[in-house]
């Protein structure tokens, strides 16, 4: 085990390389020049070159590769084109807004997503498994972008029950966290149907049965938590698409997260920021990734690693 | 079940000796039982309809997508307008019609592309294995590295906004999953004995690849391909919801849903319509998809 954490940590870093410089390289190869946008349109040549210089876009590929990655290690991710803010300083508040948003929607996910597996799953065959699959896989196919409109037209606009814009209370973040977490909850509640069928069927649930154990007790002790595992498993491998789906969620709310700020940094070409951005959500994904591996071992000890 | 796998395998033991029967039987036989999943059936018969109203749609659509009319702007659905009208007075109805070309073909392209992309890398990478193989499977990794849709808001953020890029975005994103689908049903196929046989015999290895390996791919390529086309056609709305994808005129669904956020609880049918087509679209390839999976593979659940 210790070897295999050990292995599978080292198998990231040429992993996080590779990115790392595919990403600076595409973002350096973009048709336009940056210098000449930061500049008003009067300016002369010297200026222009003056403050080329001064960026350090003067000197060859490579070494600005190693510059920017030495400022990345040192927590110095550069500064925006657009307000010259450093950008170690935007980040804080716009990923706060992130991940509250993230979290709340994994717990949707979560609650809704494996009730609805474990209700499908107890009564295979029947209404409630038919309706179950049902919301799940229309959950999957939803466009987020509509569902929120929607939500916010049903319970904002006609119904007047939630705000919608509002992050200084746990309202505020009701409709837009429900948006994020409803395609994993769809996720979440078909694996989680398929594997409790399975559990259902292996001979300690038999036995629990047959000793006389409530159905609940049997449902909920013996099947379901063997059937975790997967539940982890899904959660894990799909907070990274959370993330991106955040970048929707985030425009239709007018919340001002990461997916948002990643928006309007596209809208106005400010590459530091969308580099920067890329950077982040690229080892974010990869290190989830990985704690969900190693978490995989610690919940499942029939799995082994040699 | 066990009685009505026998009674296949006599029926096909019969026509042992002729392939063009043996294969006909087996596709009335898959057919037979794609047919009893009603749900799938019903999303099939949907993406034909789609498919027919993106070839034929503009011809039959009441009004003219791209005209405006000033005196009947934002219309609640009516008679006239059973969808109602646009900011522009334009029918919402016709302009779905005829976004449908775009939004369905946009996608379509980009998952064919995607497809015969990944599934030549992941048949070449399965079959030779070796440093070949190795590359095929990291680029894999890396392109997973990013969540889809970030992926294509990278691609689209480098290469600029655009129909067009927005397909070579989705393209790329598709690749990975074909090449590692592909890689692994080609693994198992290489493996089975009438590939060693033709081996043995000296086949070359291009009608190696080609007669042997790649028809007993198949079946694990079309799921992927269903189950795709879904995920890529929100993608592609996704991205002009955002503003990077289609033009903003262009009656394409995300594009019109994107314009119609301006009018929510003032014209609620311009976001109402183009959401649903998209939502019945997708959920209508992911249910086919998995009509087809379980169809081809009954031990998945």
């Amino acid at each position: 085990m210790g070897r295999y954490v050990v292995k599978r940590i080292l198998s990231v870093i040429p992993l996080l390389l590779v990115i790392s410089i595919l990403i600076f390289a595409f973002i350096h190869l973009i048709p336009g020049d940056p210098v000449r946008k930061m500049l008003p349109k009067e300016a002369t040549n010297e200026e222009y070159l003056a403050l080329k210089e001064e960026l350090g876009l003067n000197e060859p590929l490579p070494v600005q590769y190693l510059d920017y990655m030495k400022g990345i290690f040192q927590g110095d991710f550069g500064e925006s084109y657009k307000n010259g803010l450093p950008i170690r300083e935007i980040l804080p508040d716009r990923m706060a807004a992130t991940l509250k948003l993230t979290f709340a929607g994994i717990v949707w996910a979560v609650v809704l997503g494996t009730l609805i597996g474990i209700l499908s799953a107890v009564k295979r065959g029947k209404f409630l498994d038919y309706l179950g699959m049902v919301i799940a896989t229309s959950g999957i196919s939803v466009p987020s972008f509509w569902l929120g409109l929607i939500l916010i037209q049903i319970f904002a606009v006609e119904l007047g029950w939630l705000p919608t814009g509002q992050l200084d209370s746990w309202k505020g973040y009701i409709l837009p966290s429900l948006t994020l977490g409803c395609s994993i909850m769809g996720t979440l509640a078909r694996y989680s149907r398929s594997s409790m069928l399975e559990t259902l069927q292996d001979d300690y649930v038999r036995t629990a049965r047959a000793k006389g154990q409530r159905e609940s007790l049997v449902v909920l002790r013996h099947a379901f938590r063997n059937s975790l595992v997967q539940v982890v498993t899904v959660v894990g491998l799909q907070i990274g698409g959370l993330l991106a789906g955040s970048v929707l969620v985030e425009t239709v709310f007018s919340i001002p997260g990461l997916g948002r700020l990643m928006v309007d940094s596209i809208e106005f070409r400010d590459y530091k920021v969308i580099q920067a951005l890329l950077m982040f959500f690229a080892v974010e994904y990869i290190t989830i990734n990985l704690i969900v591996d190693l978490l995989y071992g610690v919940l499942n000890p029939k799995i082994r690693y040699d | 079940m066990s009685e009505n796998n026998n009674s296949v395998n006599s029926a096909s033991s019969a026509y042992m000796d002729d392939p063009v029967l043996q294969n006909r039987s087996r596709a009335r036989e898959f057919f037979k039982k794609f047919c009893q999943r009603k749900t799938a059936v019903v999303a099939g018969c949907f993406i034909i309809l789609l498919i027919v109203l993106a070839i034929i749609g503009p011809s039959i659509a009441p009004y003219d997508p791209d005209v405006y009319d000033y005196s009947n702007m934002r219309a609640a659905p009516s008679l006239q307008h059973i969808m109602g009208t646009d900011e522009f007075g334009r029918d919402v109805f016709s302009r779905l019609l005829a976004g449908t070309r775009l939004s369905l073909g946009s996608a379509l392209a980009a998952v064919l592309v995607g497809a015969a992309l990944g599934t030549i890398l992941g048949i070449l990478a399965g079959y030779y294995g070796g440093i070949l193989e190795s590359l095929v499977m990291r680029g894999s990794d890396v392109l997973f590295a990013m969540p889809d849709i970030l992926l294509c808001i990278a691609i689209v953020a480098i290469i600029g906004p655009g129909l067009i890029n927005v397909i070579i975005a989705v393209t790329v994103f598709t690749i990975p999953s074909f090449a590692r689908v592909m890689r692994s049903a080609t693994l198992t196929v290489r493996g089975s004995l009438h590939v060693e046989v033709a081996r043995s015999l000296g086949c070359p290895d291009s009608r190696i690849l080609w007669k042997h390996i790649f028809p007993g791919t198949v079946q694990a390529m079309i799921v992927n391909f269903t189950m795709r086309i879904g995920s890529a056609i929100l993608a592609a709305s996704s991205l002009s919801f955002l503003g990077f994808g289609a033009d903003v005129g262009a009656p394409e669904w995300g594009a019109m849903l994107s314009s119609g956020r301006n009018f929510i609880g003032v014209a609620d049918h311009l976001i109402l319509f183009p959401g649903l087509l998209i939502f019945l679209t997708v959920l209508a390839f992911n249910l086919f998809g998995d009509g087809l999976r379980d169809t081809l593979d009954p031990k998945i659940k």
